[in-house]
């Protein structure tokens, strides 16, 4: 390796940066004799870089030549960039020598399409084949298929990936053609669902023989950008809803659209990302996996955008108030989530300790509830004070978007991603 | 210092120590107020009342009496709870162990209570702290083809973090040293042993090896770890307020990102 390959490391790592989906959980690879690493069920974050993301991975394209001319791609073909590649030594050194020192958990590979998607997808198959079998690593892969690409390539690639993500893009199939004019559904769709039934066949098998090979272990995923086109957050979840149950993804990824394509009239004119609405869309989609939240629920025909200001849950709790108060010491399970400042966590405690006896105020907020929230929303030992179910929809909501305005700009960034992938430790 | 009821105990500041005093309360009837260290006695205004001897046989006993009556989990918490070094820990541990052994029901899971909270609590903050080492501690290859990192961890955490270790790194030679107490774990690909530096090659402002005994490729794979982390932040997303919060700047010393 030479000074090179520092310009290179470079320019395809902020290549490759925009991709948000940077977790390396829900594997437990274990270190199979004298091998190198194994995974770890929780994805560990090892680094965060200034914008306060999680790194876990070396996130990188193998190249940045690109055919095709997405408007929403720093990479696209009619862009003047500066273009590179690596080669599959020169990654596998790279990933083994940054593993070795703690700085990641494995590797995430992406790549532009070079010459066509076989050619590209081969070459990424085979920097994980290398890594597994040469280098017998045990640490994370993650690989993002390359659109077009042969089944039978796609399934190889399953074979050593611990995860492999296809990316929709664009939340409607109109808008991606309009903004991606060479990629369509099909094209999107037909890996996801060949990954989805090689995921289930390699369960059976492997329930019958222990030996039969891992099928992408942790699952696939897939990326939707947000605010690049002008379909509405109903849309989004409808849809992340739908990849959940029909195509068994782990994750939707959601990344505010950051306009690296200025002047190119598709696409609107912002100034920043819209990362609010974005922490909203991880929110929702939190709700709709571990709350047993329903997407009509969040949002509806009239109401299709999440409220920028409260947070899905809350602004929920606001529209229905004659469902509150919740009797702390009897409500199920299922109820006590639904209220405002009460997590999983506390949600959990509250169902073991009130066996012992019956809570009050103090006891929760020692347990982690948000009183300043739920206190509008619960009863408990304690007589209830004024809860939401007495006020008028308009001073309740005055209440909680003063609080949280008030609150000096707690921006919420992205710190949903990382405590979404942590939470999975504690259930 | 002696006033009226109050009992100090000194004990070898050991987990099988602070067991065995567990033992002793039970055997002779009596309990501490306060337990002090021997070495923190010195620098203490108590005088001693009773010194604890660590005893193999009696923690034993009182550890298993305990897996008796709580989870296998409550009683690692027990052990991360007592990693903390907090002050007066010992005496939030002895009550809470009494109330295990005293009380006619389990109480482990009765997070009304106080003093299971509090440990509850504590024992969180413990185990972040592992974590933190596991995320943050950064490699270092030497010339003979160790790799060594330092670190210096607010809580008594690094035995908690060595099974992930020789886990994950089970093919190269590790060090993990922990610069404020003064103590690491070596793993030489077969075993895995305790070691203290009375000498070293390590700057300790820094936690850098020195030069001399550093391998080849290393400076080049922290110029290549550098540039990726340089690369990989998006300029538009900025937030230094998250950044400090995840990567606080305590740990800042030793990341190899950090240094310039
Ligand atoms: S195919 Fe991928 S790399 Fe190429 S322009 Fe589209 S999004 Fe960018």
């Amino acid at each position: 390796m030479n000074d090179k390959i520092l310009k290179k490391l470079e320019i395809l790592t902020n290549s490759a940066k925009y991709d948000v989906s940077c977790a390396s959980s829900g594997t437990n690879r274990s270190n199979s004799g004298k091998g190198i690493g194994n995974a770890a069920a929780w994805g560990i974050c090892h680094s965060f870089t200034d914008d306060g993301r999680c790194v876990s991975l070396l996130k990188i394209m193998l190249s940045n030549h690109c055919i095709y001319d997405c408007a929403y791609c720093i990479n696209r073909r009619s862009n003047d960039v500066e273009r590179t590649s690596l080669s599959v030594k020169e990654l596998t050194e790279l990933t083994i020598g940054f593993y070795r020192r703690n700085y990641i958990e494995g590797l995430f590979l992406s790549s532009g399409v070079i010459k066509n998607p076989d050619y590209t997808m081969i070459r990424m198959v085979c920097v994980a084949k290398e890594l597994r079998t040469l280098h017998r690593f045990n640490g994370y892969i993650h690989l993002k298929s390359i659109p077009g690409a042969s089944m039978e390539l796609i399934r190889e690639a399953g074979l050593y990936a611990d995860r492999l993500s296809v990316n929709m893009e664009i939340p409607t199939e109109t808008n991606l053609k309009l903004l991606a004019p060479e990629k369509s559904y099909a094209d999107i769709l037909a890996p996801m669902r060949s990954i989805r039934t090689g995921i289930l066949t390699s369960k059976e098998d492997r329930k019958k023989f222990r030996s039969a090979p891992k099928f992408v272990p942790a699952g696939q995923s897939t990326q939707l950008i947000i605010g690049a086109s002008s379909d509405s957050d109903q849309q989004i979840l409808n849809l992340a809803s739908s990849l959940y149950k029909q195509q068994e993804l782990k994750r939707v990824y959601y990344s505010g659209y950051i306009p690296v394509n200025t002047g190119d009239k598709r696409l609107p004119a912002l100034t920043n990302p819209p990362l609010v609405r974005e922490n909203r869309l991880y929110q929702s989609d939190w709700l709709l996996r571990f709350y047993g939240f329903g997407v009509d629920e969040i949002v509806s025909e009239k109401h299709p955008d999440l409220d920028l200001e409260l947070d899905p849950k809350l602004s929920y709790a606001l529209r229905n108030p004659h469902l509150f108060p919740i009797d702390i010491n009897k409500a199920d399970y299922e109820w006590i989530l639904r209220v405002p400042g009460i997590g999983l966590k506390s949600a959990r405690l509250i169902i073991m300790s009130r066996r012992y006896g019956r809570l009050n105020s103090r006891q929760l907020q020692k347990m982690g509830v948000v009183m300043k929230r739920a206190r509008y929303f619960i009863t408990c030992n304690e007589l209830s004070s004024l809860t939401v179910n007495e006020m008028k929809p308009e001073y309740s909501r005055q209440l909680f978007v003063k609080k949280i305005l008030s609150k000096k700009s707690k921006l919420p960034g992205q710190l949903s991603l990382f405590d979404h992938e942590r939470v999975k430790m504690l259930r | 210092m002696k006033t009226g009821n109050s009992n100090t105990w000194i004990y070898d500041k050991t987990f099988e120590g602070l067991l065995s005093l567990v033992f002793d309360c039970y055997e002779i009837k009596q309990f501490p107020s306060k337990i002090l260290g021997k070495t923190e006695l010195q620098t203490s205004m108590f005088t001693a009342d009773y010194e604890v001897i660590s005893d193999e046989i009696k923690a034993k006993r009182v550890w298993k009496g305990l897996n008796k009556k709580i989870s296998k989990l409550s009683c690692e918490m027990i052990y991360h709870v007592f990693l903390s070094e907090m002050e007066d820990i010992e005496i939030l541990l002895l009550n809470y162990i009494r109330k295990i052994f005293d009380s006619p029901e389990n109480i482990e899971y009765n997070f009304r209570n106080e003093s299971v909270l509090k440990m509850l609590k504590i024992n969180k903050k413990v185990k972040r702290e592992a974590q933190r080492i596991i995320m943050f501690v950064r490699f270092q290859k030497t010339a003979d083809d160790i790799y060594y990192a330092s670190f210096e961890p607010k809580y008594n955490v690094l035995p908690l973090t060595t099974k992930h270790f020789k886990d994950r790194f089970a093919d190269q030679k590790w060090i993990i040293y922990d610069m404020k107490r003064n103590y690491g774990f070596y793993y030489d690909l077969e075993n895995m042993s305790e070691v203290t530096f009375t000498e070293s090659l390590v700057d300790t402002s820094s936690g850098q090896i020195d030069k001399s005994i550093m391998a080849q490729s290393e400076e080049f794979f922290r110029e290549l770890w550098k540039t990726y982390f340089d690369s990989a932040c998006i300029k538009e997303r900025i937030n230094p307020r998250l950044h400090m919060q995840f990567m606080p700047k305590r740990f800042w010393k030793h990341l190899t990102e950090k240094q310039r």
